[in-house]
């Protein structure tokens, strides 16, 4: 299984580099995460990355598209929800769904996505 | 780790397909990730490739053999005229001998011909027969993954041979001796476990549902609903779970959610069978294909409706409407009186013609629009009662909701239509470079009428076209807002 030395920890992976163990991910982790997609994580970057979190805590899946627009709506004050989508793609270029997922230690989404 | 985009090799798109210079094993390179062990055994294969695989292939092999007339058939009837070689997108956007249909099907029938002709068994290399060697295997999970089991090859060949059967049943061998594909496997473990492709649970579905219906009563100020597990609805609507995910997915939702509100139909999704794709098909499992129908057949049963309405989705239309029967039939407890299942765009024009919904084209002005065929419907099933409407209906449907629609050049479009580059179980990742060549041919016919007509729209009906289509489009250097469903386009037109 690939993997990655981290403070002293091997971190295990999948084959893209989606982190094999949710309960491995802390915010250090993130932030090594984010650097390897050349992403230097931002304020703004965290409140998404909390949000998606805690949506899959809480539903044991990622959002739907849509369903994170309307929240960047919400927490950007960005109405207009091609802003709003352009707002998330500007922060995470790969797009949310892959990602925004990797660097918050989610899996890697699966199906027609 | 992932590829970088720089690390993608993207065409110029000059409007032109030509044959590329053959190299053998130039493609060779990009390869599927292996199932992993937790899904290979849920789906009912071998955890992983065992000693002893070679006899245990052959075995399975003699199995299909005397199972599956067809495929006996088309080991033994080619005559290598030559006329599939160019007809196949990976062949055209690799250059790989191994990607011409003959070719790729070539490392089959070597195998063949060495372990059930006597000429093979015999003279072995003379005879072109070689025996199930390691190297072999190797080749087999490279390029019968490199082939999206479109069928368009076969609609050249003069002896109707259908490549599709020969790699899904490559497929079905390689799964069997536990050397899976990672992508697909994973996918029919999660419907299984979950009811869809992405993994969506009950409590998600409804919160992302909730979601979708405030969007659209914003947009339009109609309580417009979208039902989830409603027992004694008409209708069970079943679309790929991308619908309730991704983009351009959810335009199509909300267009679906408007035509049953508009019609007045009772209607609902399910939880459980919350998957219009059946990626059993892709691997030629049997098995598995007819599990993942069941489930639709079993829930259109528990909630008692009438008819089964699919969405977009591409491969889900050809397995639902060519084999449910046959798998999972008789459904003599719905209502006959509907076709079973019903294709949502021949459910929705139904409506337009009988003036039940009405549209305003005009609200699709802003859009110029070119069709794409999806394989699995254009050239393994039919939309509707008369022959060809698979053709005519999704056409019919566009240019009621839209003005402007103009047609990709013949012979790249309805029965003679190229892949998108990603069917068949390829749309991950790992091969992206296979998907971006598998797209090329697509993509030239595309930017030729983005060129000549100002095409800026690409209407879809199949999930994983419109995946492959907006990534392409991204990699190609357009919008991915230019690629999205019919039912988008629906869902502006509709009036309220």
């Amino acid at each position: 299984m690939p993997s990655f030395a981290f403070n002293g920890k091997t971190i295990e992976t999948d084959d893209e580099g989606y982190l094999q163990i949710l309960d491995n991910w802390n915010k250090e982790i993130a932030e090594y995460l984010a650097k390897e997609e050349g992403i230097t994580l931002t304020e703004k970057h965290w409140e998404l990355i909390e949000w998606v979190r805690d949506y899959f805590f809480k539903f044991q899946v990622a959002p739907a598209i849509k369903s994170l627009i309307k929240e960047v709506g919400k927490l950007e004050n960005l109405p207009d929800k091609k802003e709003a989508n352009k707002f998330i793609y500007e922060l995470f270029p790969e797009g949310p769904a892959k990602q925004l997922a990797k660097i918050a230690g989610l899996p890697k989404p699966t199906g027609c996505v | 780790m992932a590829k970088t985009k720089a690390a993608y090799k993207v065409p110029i798109l000059t409007g032109e397909i030509k044959i590329p210079k053959v190299v053998s094993g130039i493609s060779a390179y990009e390869k599927m990730y292996q199932g992993e062990k937790d899904d290979m055994v849920a789906l009912g294969f071998p955890a992983s490739l065992e000693e002893g695989w070679e006899i245990k292939a052959v075995g399975i092999f003699k199995q299909l053999l005397s199972h599956n007339k067809a495929l006996r058939d088309y080991m033994d009837i080619c005559v290598r005229c030559g006329a599939c070689t160019d007809k196949c997108q990976f062949f055209l956007g690799t250059g790989d001998s191994n990607n011409m249909p003959v070719g790729r099907a070539e490392l089959m029938r070597k195998v063949y011909r060495y372990y059930f002709t006597p000429a093979g068994s015999l003279f072995k290399g003379l005879a072109d027969a070689e025996p199930f060697s390691e190297e072999m295997l190797k080749k087999w999970f490279t390029y019968y993954y490199q082939c999206s089991e479109c069928r368009r090859c076969s609609y050249y060949c003069p002896y109707g041979i259908d490549t599709a059967v020969i790699t899904m049943a490559a497929r079905e061998i390689m799964d069997g001796i536990g050397l899976g594909q990672k992508y697909s496997t994973v996918i029919i473990h999660k419907v299984f476990n979950t009811g869809n492709n992405i993994g969506i649970p009950q409590a998600a579905l409804r919160n992302t549902l909730d979601d979708l219906e405030e969007e659209i009563n914003e947009e339009t100020g109609k309580d417009v609903k979208i039902p989830m597990d409603v027992e004694g609805a008409e209708v069970l609507l079943v679309p790929p779970s991308a619908d309730f995910f991704a983009m351009p997915h959810m335009e199509s939702l909300k267009g679906y959610a408007k035509v049953f509100y508009k019609a007045g139909v009772s209607w609902t999704v399910s939880s459980y069978a919350s998957e219009a794709a059946n990626f059993g098909m892709f691997i030629g499992s049997y098995r598995n294909t007819k599990e993942l129908n069941k489930r639709i057949w079993d829930e259109a049963r528990r909630l008692k409706v009438k008819r089964v309405v699919v969405g977009e989705c591409g491969h889900a239309w050809r397995a639902m409407y060519n084999y449910s029967n046959t798998m999972n039939g008789p459904f003599d407890f719905l209502d006959n009186k509907y076709r079973q299942p019903t294709h949502i765009c021949d459910f929705t024009l139904g409506l337009i013609k009988d003036g039940v919904i009405k549209v305003d084209p005009s609200a699709n002005d802003d859009k110029i629009i070119t069709y794409h065929d999806s394989c699995n419907i254009a050239r393994g099933s039919r939309i509707g009662e008369i022959p060809g409407g698979q053709f005519t209906i999704p056409r019919e449907l566009i240019k009621a909701c839209a003005n402007n629609f103009y047609e990709l050049r013949n012979g790249t479009n309805k029965a003679e239509t190229y892949c998108c580059g990603a069917g068949g179980g390829i749309l991950t990742d790992e091969v992206m470079n296979v998907r971006i060549a598998g797209s090329m041919a697509k993509m030239q016919t595309i930017k030729e009428v983005m060129d000549n007509k100002g095409v800026n729209f690409l209407a879809l009906i199949c999930a994983i076209c419109k995946t492959q289509f907006a990534k392409m489009y991204q990699l190609y250097g357009f919008d991915a807002e230019m690629v999205g469903g019919i039912h988008q386009l629906v869902s502006s037109a509709i009036i309220l």
